[in-house]
């Protein structure tokens, strides 16, 4: 019934609605009609049926194919979707693995691909002897087991867990010549499930002194973060699956600290302790790592929110088109605040832009897949995304993002940290001969 | 059947949104734990110096330790080596650009407490948590000595060390305030 009404509009659909190609988005409504349609009007790849090689059949549809695995993995052929690494010898430092954003489709994360970020290896922890304290400013301290803390009221969410340093490379001052997983790859996102930090605070109680809790890992560093107890009322989450399965060990394993929207590093892995207190503790990740420096020498501290952010995953850097004709251009949005309202795209370096479809559903703190179909005509093409949120916030230009935050003078290494909270627009642009690079528009 | 429980669940609901209900209608499985049996996993510090623990140390007796346990990483004297300086020895510190390579100990932490909770719960990187506090005191002492921050003679403890001032203390902006 969809269908038909598509039929009857397709056609229509297909009329650029901004420059360089840009194709109203409702022309996805029915799309595989509608691009079937192009293909056979547009580029003519019809007419090579005539020589077609007849089919036969493959080894694999003649014999009996392999044992079914307990735990199953993806196909040999996917072995190149995979984290890249930044200390694949396990150097006596912190370890990053990034998300091969360019390599997924849809919003969740494989568990095996959800970005991780450990500064002492991953923990092996024993989940019968890990515990949960809850402490200080309290009415009664309590400590509870994963057995207890799984017979709790359970919420399931979506949430996206970022790196507060995720995208760093974008203050370089000329463009990295790197892939969307080396400059996002620390984001991820993924269904949580667990207990809410305030049912087990229910329990303790809280002593009206109480401003901020301070939240320590179990691993070798200890790591530990201070966090104010308004988010503890909130939407705090005492998470113990990992898209329906425990959390992974790089990513907290037995059970982790999640905060919705907050970035990663407040998101305390392996938790093993909470302490309610009057003021923060000024752990170094608050005090220095997670203060970043304005241009006038001074520093914001508390930042927190991961700000409304999109980045177009396919084509980017790194891929090549395979020939001017139709393409979908997909990526990925999301905001720390909220939902997505909208993402606009531009095929011309930010002259004409033309608005995405999101794909349903659209969550609060959760990545949003937006679509946008694209008829490249062979020549230069700069692509970029612009997202808003339901707050009323905008993703900024990399102009205005500049000029509020500053740049670096000089690139710095891909793997490194040089600043923090980076959200401006993405740009990819695409040459006559079909590569896509890194450009600054 | 529906209604009477979603009339129980209202009640909890309210009465856990009343302060005084510690003992809502929660699974209360919850294990009561005193302060003392956590003392061990206690070792949060606040900036004004709450939590630091009994104990002392001077840069002199932190230089040894040191070289011994942080220099192979650090370098010596604290000029950096695989892992961050620990001593800036610019004459001005004023803080040039935006880049983290601009957040040393002196020219940017605020507070001096940091420091010592940073070192007694991740430090030496191999072996964290290892180190006694009057280890800890000592080894702060020599980094705040080494950065001129406190005098070569000066004792560290638990009195002491909040009082010290650094530098760049006042030089922060609270992003979101009202998240606060």
């Amino acid at each position: 019934m969809a269908n038909s009404r598509d039929r009857n509009t397709g056609g229509q659909s297909l009329e650029p609605v901004a420059g360089n190609g840009l194709i109203d988005r409702r022309a996805l409504l029915g799309r595989g009609i509608v691009l079937a349609g192009a293909m056979g009007a547009g580029i003519g790849t019809s007419s090579a049926a005539a020589g077609a090689e007849p089919l036969a059949d493959d080894p694999w549809s003649l014999e009996i194919g392999e044992p079914t695995p307990l735990y199953q993995v993806p196909s040999k052929f996917e072995a190149k979707v995979v984290r890249t690494l930044s200390n694949p010898n396990h150097e006596p430092r912190n370890s990053h693995s990034r998300t091969p954003h360019h390599l997924l489709e849809g919003t969740t994360t494989p568990n095996g691909l959800h970005f991780t970020i450990n500064h002492g290896g991953v923990p092996t922890i024993d989940p019968d002897k890990h515990r949960l304290v809850i402490h200080g400013l309290v009415k009664r301290p309590l400590e509870f087991t994963l057995e207890t803390l799984s017979r709790y009221p359970m919420i399931s969410r979506m949430a996206f867990v970022e790196c507060g340093g995720n995208s760093a490379p974008m203050f370089s001052p000329e463009p990295m010549q790197e892939n969307v997983q080396a400059i996002h790859g620390l984001a991820s996102c993924a269904e949580w499930t667990g207990v809410k930090l305030s049912t087990l605070l229910e329990e303790t109680g809280i002593d009206p002194r109480a401003k901020w809790f301070v939240a320590e890992g179990a691993d070798s560093p200890h790591l530990s973060r201070s966090v104010p107890m308004k988010k503890a009322l909130d939407d705090a989450m005492i998470a113990l699956y990992q898209n329906g399965e425990r959390i992974m060990p790089g990513n907290g394993y037995p059970i982790r600290l999640l905060l919705p929207g907050y970035e990663g590093n407040m998101n305390v892995k392996f938790l093993r302790r909470i302490k309610l207190v009057e003021q923060p503790a000024m752990s170094m990740y608050e005090a220095r790592t997670y203060s970043p420096i304005l241009p006038n020498g001074k520093a914001y501290r508390f930042y927190f929110l991961q700000e409304v952010k999109s980045f177009i995953t396919s084509p980017s850097h790194g891929l090549t088109l395979k020939g001017p004709g139709l393409y979908e251009i997909s990526g990925i949005a999301y905001s720390g605040t909220g939902r997505i309202d909208k993402v606009m795209v531009s095929a011309d370096g930010g002259q004409s832009w033309a608005q995405a479809a999101l794909q349903e559903p659209v969550l609060s703190k959760a990545f949003t897949r937006f679509r946008m179909p694209w008829r490249w005509n062979g020549g230069p093409a700069t692509l970029q995304s612009r997202a808003w949120d339901e707050g009323g916030n905008v993703q900024p230009t990399r102009a205005e993002f500049v000029a509020a935050r500053g740049e670096l003078t000089k690139p710095a290494p891909v793997l490194a940290f040089p600043n923090q909270h980076y959200n401006s627009i993405t740009s990819w642009g695409v040459g006559s001969n079909g590569e896509v690079k890194h450009v600054y528009a | 059947m529906f209604t009477p429980k979603r009339a129980t669940l209202a009640a909890s609901l309210l009465l856990a949104m009343m302060a005084s209900a510690s003992l809502a209608e929660t699974p209360n499985f919850g294990k009561p734990i005193d302060e003392a049996a956590i003392a061990n996993w206690d070792i949060s510090i606040l900036p004004d110096g709450t939590g630091l623990p009994k104990g002392s140390g001077t840069p002199t007796q932190g230089a040894p330790i040191y070289a011994e346990k942080c220099s192979a990483c650090h370098g010596d004297n604290g000029k950096g080596a695989q892992a961050a300086a620990l001593v800036d020895n610019r004459p001005n510190i004023e803080i040039a650009g935006i880049s983290a390579s601009q957040k040393t100990i002196k020219s940017f932490w605020p507070y001096s407490t940091t420091i010592f909770d940073f070192i007694r719960r991740a430090m030496p990187f191999q072996a964290p948590h290892s180190l006694t506090d009057d280890e800890v005191y000592a080894l702060t002492a020599y980094i705040l000595a080494e950065n001129k921050l406190i005098g070569a003679n000066d004792v560290m403890d638990a009195q002491t060390l909040p009082k010290v001032k650094m530098p760049n203390r006042d030089n922060f902006i609270i992003r979101f305030p009202d998240r606060i």
